[in-house]
């Protein structure tokens, strides 16, 4: 069964605040191979005019991935996880992702469409701190595979 | 965002340089523990297989993360990053061989945008094929 059209444009309530740490951001960027020294070296961060460490481009996807499960398994909505794949990604920053930062994610479906007997849907995720800075927009498209020929 | 690369020396057709990133499972297993996907694809190859894969393959994400090195390399300033998009198109599948798999990254400025700011368009690929499509990025430059 296609997915449920009427659930365009839900948002769903915002997530509990993420606080950004410092060992994670080196974690992460050590996963990816990537030994930029902002990601790693508070002098160097510092140097750039950061106040802290910086995250990678892609480190807020962790997170904002966790909070989308708040639509993924909406029973309502009716997706079933186990045949869902990641499309799409991508992101529009108003800055990077710091360490010290404590961020809120609000995640609105902004479309569900069939194509080739799949359904995609559109999430769209902002990122802003508790004090309501944007920091990120991701949009996320996934895949439900051969949700029509059920 | 700091960066010393100048909007004036980059021109349509500027090559980035380019990035080999080899994987193998410990790599997939480190991106899982950092990023919190332990979805059984990206670790266990008689779960992979049973579901109709090649073998384990590598998360999207860490190849969407390993693709955009290759502008932050050349910026400096991962700041300067102000978008960046992907299609997940092909799976990279990491045999447990000794080996894994070479993912291989290039990227190009094909635009120069307003306010200082190029698109660069990423090209990534394993084994010959391509992984991602409309890998871009729009990129603020000094």
């Amino acid at each position: 069964m296609a997915l449920n059209p009427d659930f365009i444009g839900r948002t769903y309530p915002s997530s509990q605040p993420y606080l950004v740490g410092r060992e994670k951001i080196r974690e992460f960027a050590s996963a990816i191979c990537d030994f930029n020294p902002v990601y790693h070296d508070l002098a160097a961060a510092q140097e750039l005019g950061y106040p802290d460490l910086v995250a990678p481009p892609t480190f807020a996807f962790t997170f904002v991935f966790a909070s989308s499960t708040v639509v993924i398994m909406d029973p309502d909505l009716g997706l079933d996880y186990t045949k869902v794949v990641h499309g799409e990604e991508s992101f529009v920053y108003s800055r990077p992702v710091v360490a010290g930062d404590e961020l809120v994610v609000t995640n609105t479906i902004e479309n569900i469409r069939a194509a080739a007997g799949n359904d995609m849907i559109t999430v769209k995720s902002s990122v802003s701190t508790t004090s309501g800075e944007l920091v990120v927009v991701t949009t996320m498209v996934i895949v439900a595979r051969g949700t029509d020929s059920q | 965002m700091t960066t010393t690369l100048k909007y004036a020396d980059v021109e349509v057709g500027t090559k980035l340089p380019a990035l080999t990133v080899p994987i193998q499972r410990l790599t997939l297993i480190k991106y899982a523990g950092a990023s919190g996907d332990f979805n059984i694809i990206h670790w266990n190859e008689r779960f992979a297989t049973s579901v109709g894969l090649p073998n384990v393959i590598a998360h999207g994400m860490f190849t969407m993360a390993s693709a955009i090195r290759v502008v932050t390399d050349w910026v400096g300033d991962p700041g300067a990053v102000v978008e960046y998009g992907v299609r997940f198109t092909r799976p990279v599948p990491v045999p447990d061989d000794g080996v894994g798999a070479l993912l291989e990254i290039s990227g190009e400025v094909t635009e120069l945008l307003d306010a200082r700011r190029v698109r660069v368009t990423l090209t990534a690929a394993s084994a010959g094929q391509t992984v991602l499509g409309k890998a871009q990025a729009v990129v603020q430059l000094a």
